[in-house]
């Protein structure tokens, strides 16, 4: 909350300013009343001259109030820009900058409601704060010290009646609540039956199971209508409890008001404008608790986006002391390198080997054996639990975020391809010559299907590449890991779209082109790493066979059942 | 252009129109509810309305010489009455409305659903599963909180101005030439300015999706973002887009802060003009000027009670505009909902379309000719028979047609020309759902459903049973494994699949096809997300699957299109290839060059 609002702290001047201004026209608009009543008791009745002088002077005060408002609404609308520009800007960055563990924990969709919804509430609470906050608070403290100074004790039936008012709603809204988030919840199984649904058509049409799905979606749409009818008839009465309370309190001060009178400690005027007053000020309870309702809405999302902008940094750049170098020729080494996502089970197990520059490593397994897990712990998306990876005899934790990722391309099996040109999608905001562009799609394979496009590289490809294939897909994640010519090329089951011959026309360009290259590659087909200078096979985190194809086929039985499974595997994409 | 213009908006006002009748339409439907809703709001509105007379009757009577306690009293006690039974009524008032409202967005959920189970599966392809979900739930949702809160307002809000016109008519009715001047001006001054606003207004949510959308795009790349180090990148140009939406939304706020503080000038421009002429007419009715009983006579309390009248009065008008703007929203979003349900459904079968029983399994396809639209055909003079108990392997590059074929198998879409026959009945004669369950379908994406493994293998067939279901997954080879989980057949299957993997989603689905006992399959069997020894497992359970049922495969494997009986070659929607895996070798056409890329 603290870290939300401090970026308020630079507004305050102008918040001050708006503020100020917003009285001006709030004690304007009071003006009326005041006049309204001297017109009546006092001028009315005198000259004509009067009247018009007093009724020009209440003409003057709205138009006053008028010109106030407009600028102090304008001014709070500017404050409340920049606010939310500068927050949003650096929760965006924050959010970037958040470790894989980080984004595990918050998950995706809850980032992006922090960055849309969450903000957006914030950003609209301190708008109208700016707007209501100096009104409402005016009229009800104001009007409270009015009345107590006019006529304490019938000013303490109004007090009493605060506090009563206030607990009613609270409880009631406390009550709503939890029926709130239970309606919450129908409202998710009926999105779910929806999404399942429009997933699922074909299968649904081709059993005939319209009928059921009906079925299935009225238990849905009949619970939800009953949670939303509980809630309801339980909010529902906040409005008319609140009028009653205000309304009784009224009654109370006429009826004591006649007592006072009577015994002659109070007089007709005072209770005349006591009504009057009492409209006012509950009124503007009315408007403070709409202030605070908004308010516990705000405080939680602001609470959830301070939750992201207090993120510890997970990922730390540590010093040669703490991680010292190795004396190694080799390029990248792995010492028994451990790790576990959730803590408990090793996802990877005392993982060792070492690759010399321009040699590749083939990484095979079945599905869930940790051969991701091995390439993301390269990639420092997690830190290892025990065991260290070195890259020129430099242990990783010690290498600055610069520095290390302008080592590594890398192209993952459902990688992020975005609307934007093709060019664009390869260059990533590198700002990379087309020359480089060209040669990597060119090795990649790349280059047929896009000069088949009547605009080339500035081609535009929609959300996640949706109007390419597949395996056109991969062919573009691939040039993009290739432009920059890394030192460290990594290929974590991207080619498993592509046919048999773009394949191997794929592995025959690399090792014409990129020899220089350390490669790593992981992939599901013994084709896609049987020529590489080192093959690991990995099952439930551990290596049960690291070698040559010719060695592995040999001494390893998991290899060769994979090896003779796939003879005769995908020749179409 | 001037003309077309002018057409466009009078088709939109009675759209706008249509939208309004259908509304009402549903309101009407629970007229039971509806006018008691009224009689409520006009009794609950009355009430409020007396309790002021009541009050100004207990202060006449302490303001006395001396206070008369009797009727103050009597006033107080009414009072209480009134202000309880109004509070009452308005709760009550609450209920009702929610109730009802509740009720039309039951049905209209209900039917928005059942209007998408039976539009052709195209409609899923071209509209996106979030788009059809914000319909059924934002979009039905703003039409409930009109119905359940805005209707209530315009209801008193019509109540209270007719009212206040009532008493202010009988205290003064030149004074009401004020208004004649001022309230159209607020009409026409917020109609003006929401034209000139609103536009502003669209920018800016529509800025602001882009933002949203972009933020979105963007999160699920981050770890590539951070593999390239493009955080800085990426950022900036987050940044302009979020200073743009930002611009967007200060622009509409400045100009829409205009209004507010507006239409409030004008109603205290009215008090104070209420308050000039009201006061000349007050001296010419005190020097005589003006008779008792003459229409421009006006007593002081006369004026007190007109200015408050005018207060009462100007509030429903303050809230005009805002009312507007929901009841707009609300408007547009039942547009959208209707959009759906008026939605054209798949073509009704033929009246004399026929069950398809004892089905043999050979299927035909003369001359099939078929495009999703007129401008672009597909599929071009495609012929070809799967004899009973044969497969029929389609193979081809991506984009050639494969799917379409499954899809016109299924009716899916209809053909444009040539025909389909199943043992050699044309299958526009008959009825879609015999024909589908003619046929069992194993796609690629698995779909299953939450609820438990039984319920999603059960689904194959209605009212299988337990022992059923054990054979079919004991055939699909997963029973093991859901034997080995402790809920067994019980294990409630979550959204996102995470308890299973890939391949035993696949298993299971093919459990369910096997149930289903149909004698004709369609099998999509890539299978590029499984490891390949899940991949074999899969592939001996599909041949069980295949044994004994016309089979059509897209296939993607070779064991599955070298044992296939015809191998069809699709290139850019023709037939280019048929025959034998042995025989399309002997071409040496695309076929035998795709075969041979392996070895190279």
């Amino acid at each position: 909350m603290k870290t939300v609002f401090a970026y308020l702290k630079m507004f305050y001047r102008r918040m001050a300013v708006g503020f100020s201004i917003k009285t001006v026209a709030t004690l304007s608009e009071l003006m009326l009343p005041y006049i309204l009543s001297h017109i009546l008791k006092n001028v009315i009745g005198s000259h004509v001259s009067d009247i018009i002088l007093w009724g020009g002077l209440m003409v003057l005060f709205s138009a006053t109030a008028l010109v106030c408002n407009i600028t102090a609404n304008r001014m709070a609308a500017h404050v409340s820009r920049d606010f939310a520009e500068n927050m949003r800007k650096d929760l965006f960055a924050k959010t970037l900058a958040l470790s894989a563990r980080q984004t595990d924990k918050f998950t995706i969709p809850s980032l992006e409601s922090r960055i849309t919804t969450d903000t957006y509430n914030v950003h609209s609470f301190i708008n109208m704060i700016q707007r209501m906050g100096v009104r409402a608070p005016i009229l009800l403290f104001g009007g409270i010290a009015v009345t107590l100074f006019m006529d304490a004790k019938l000013a303490l039936v109004m007090i009493a009646l605060l506090p009563i008012i206030f607990v009613t709603v609270y409880f009631v809204r406390m009550k709503g609540i939890p029926l709130y988030q239970k309606v919450q919840g129908s409202v998710d199984n009926m999105v779910r039956v929806v999404r399942e649904d429009s997933q699922g058509i074909r299968v649904i049409k081709a059993l005939s199971k319209v009928d059921y799905e009906h079925r299935r979606y009225d238990t849905v749409n009949k619970e939800l209508v009953g949670k939303e009818l509980k809630a309801g008839v339980v909010m529902g009465s906040v409005n008319p409890l609140m009028t009653m309370f205000m309304n009784v309190g009224s009654v109370a001060v006429i009826a004591l008001g006649a007592y006072f009178v009577s015994k002659g400690t109070s007089d007709p005027e005072n209770v005349i404008a006591f009504m009057q007053y009492f409209t006012l000020i509950s009124m503007s309870l009315m408007a403070v608790t709409r202030i605070f309702v908004m308010y516990t809405k705000c405080a939680a999302s602001a609470g959830r986006i301070a939750e992201v902008l207090e993120a510890p940094e997970d990922i730390e750049i540590c010093t040669k002391e703490e991680y010292p170098d190795i004396k190694t020729n080799a390029h990248i080494v792995f010492d028994k390198v451990s790790f576990s996502y959730n803590g408990k089970r090793n996802n990877l197990s005392d993982i060792s080997f070492s690759l010399k520059k321009g040699e590749s490593l083939g990484i095979i397994g079945a599905t869930g054996s940790g051969k991701s897990t091995l390439v993301k712990l390269l990639l420092r998306f997690y830190d290892t639990d025990s065991g260290s990876i070195y890259i020129n005899g430099e242990n990783i934790r010690t290498i600055s975020k610069e520095r290390f990722y302008k080592l590594f391309g890398s192209a993952h099996q459902h990688d992020f391809l975005f609307a934007d040109s093709i060019r664009e999608n390869i260059s990533f905001g590198r700002d990379l010559p087309i020359e480089d562009i060209e040669r990597a799609a060119k090795i990649a394979q790349a280059e047929g299907f896009v000069s088949d496009l009547p605009d080339r590289f500035e081609h535009k490809l929609t959300q996640h590449g949706a109007n390419i294939s597949g395996g056109q897909k991969q062919r573009l994640l691939i040039s993009r890991a290739l432009a920059a010519k890394p030192e460290i090329l990594i290929l974590d089951d991207s080619s498993s779209a592509l046919d048999y011959k773009t394949d191997a026309a794929l592995r025959r360009a690399l090792a014409e082109n990129m020899g220089d290259t350390t490669l790593v590659t992981v992939a599901q087909r013994v084709s896609s790493v049987k020529d590489c200078s080192i093959i690991m096979v990995l099952d439930e985190g551990r290596i049960i066979g690291i070698g040559k194809h010719e060695e592995l086929l040999e001494k390893c039985p998991e290899y060769r059942e994979i090896s003779e499974s796939q003879m005769g595997g995908a020749i179409v994409d | 252009m001037t003309d077309k213009r002018k057409k466009g908006t009078t088709e939109e006002k009675r759209s706008k129109k249509g939208v309004f009748f259908r509304l009402c339409g549903y309101v009407l439907k629970y007229w039971y509810l509806f006018v008691p809703a009224i009689i409520f709001t006009l009794f609950s509105n009355q009430l409020s309305l007396m309790g002021p007379k009541y009050s100004g009757d207990a202060i006449d009577a302490l303001a006395g010489e001396s206070v008369n306690f009797a009727i103050v009293k009597e006033n107080v006690l009414k009072m209480l009455v009134c202000y309880l039974v109004s509070a009452l009524l308005s709760y009550i008032l609450s209920v009702i409305m929610i109730n009802m409202s509740q009720r039309i967005v039951y049905t209209m959920r209900k039917q928005v659903f059942e209007k998408l189970t039976s539009l052709p599966v195209g409609y899923f392809d071209t509209h996106q599963t979030g788009e059809i979900i914000s319909h059924i739930s934002y979009d039905i949702d703003t039409i409930n909180s009109t119905l359940s809160h805005d209707l209530v307002q315009i209801m008193t809000s019509i109540y209270t101005v007719i009212g206040s016109l009532v008493f202010m008519w009988n205290i003064s009715k030149p004074l009401i030439l004020v208004f004649a001047i001022t309230v159209p001006a607020a009409i026409i001054f917020t109609r003006y300015r929401s034209r000139l606003v609103r536009p502003l207004f669209s920018t800016r949510s529509r800025k602001l999706g882009e933002l949203n959308g972009y933020a979105e795009e963007m999160l699920t790349g981050c770890r590539t973002i951070q593999a390239y180090n493009r955080e800085d990148t990426v950022s900036g140009r987050f940044n302009l887009r979020n200073t743009d939406a930002m611009d967007a939304y200060y622009k509409a706020d400045y100009h829409g802060a205009i209004t507010g503080p507006s239409v409030n000038f004008i109603n205290n421009l009215s008090i104070s003009l209420i308050m000039i002429v009201g006061g000349i007419l007050y001296m010419f009715s005190q020097n005589g000027t003006v008779q008792e009983g003459a229409i421009f006579f006006i007593t002081l309390g006369g004026i007190a009670k007109f200015v408050q009248y005018s207060r009462k009065f100007a509030g429903p008008i303050n809230e005009f505009a805002n009312i507007i703007t929901e009841l707009q929203s609300a408007f547009s979003a039942a547009e959208r909902v209707f959009a759906v349900i008026d939605e054209q459904p798949e073509p009704i079968d033929k009246t004399e379309a026929f069950e398809l029983s004892d089905v043999i399994g050979r299927v035909e396809l003369s001359d099939v000719t078929f495009g999703y639209t007129p401008e672009k055909t597909i599929l071009k003079n495609i012929s070809f028979v799967a004899e009973p108990g044969k497969t029929v392997a389609i193979v081809g590059p991506t984009g050639a047609g494969k799917t379409t074929v499954i899809n016109l198998l299924m009716r899916f879409y209809d053909i444009n020309d040539g025909s389909i026959t199943v043992d050699g009945k044309d299958c526009l004669d008959i009825t879609r759902a015999s024909l589908r369950k003619a046929y069992t379908m194993v796609l690629q994406d698995t779909w299953l459903f939450k609820g438990t493994i039984f319920e999603n293998i059960a689904y194959g067939r209605e009212n299988a049973t337990l022992e059923e279901v054990k054979e079919a997954a004991k055939t699909a080879k997963i029973d093991g494994f859901i034997e080995s989980l402790p809920d067994g057949y019980d294990t409630v299957l979550t959204d996102d699949g995470v308890n299973i993997s890939k391949g035993q989603r696949q298993l299971i689905t093919i459990a369910r096809a096997m149930i289903s006992g149909s004698s004709m399959l369609i099998l999509d069997e890539a299978t590029s997300n499984v490891d390949s020894r899940t991949e074999m497992k899969i592939q001996q359970a599909m041949n069980r699957l295949m044994e004994g049922r016309t089979c059509f495969v897209i296939a993607h494997r070779l064991s599955t299109i070298k044992n296939a009986d015809t191998i069809l070659v699709i290139r850019d929607g023709v037939i280019t290839e048929s025959g034998n895996h042995e025989e399309l070798l002997k071409k040496g056409g695309f076929y035998s060059s795709l075969y041979n890329s392996q070895y190279e």
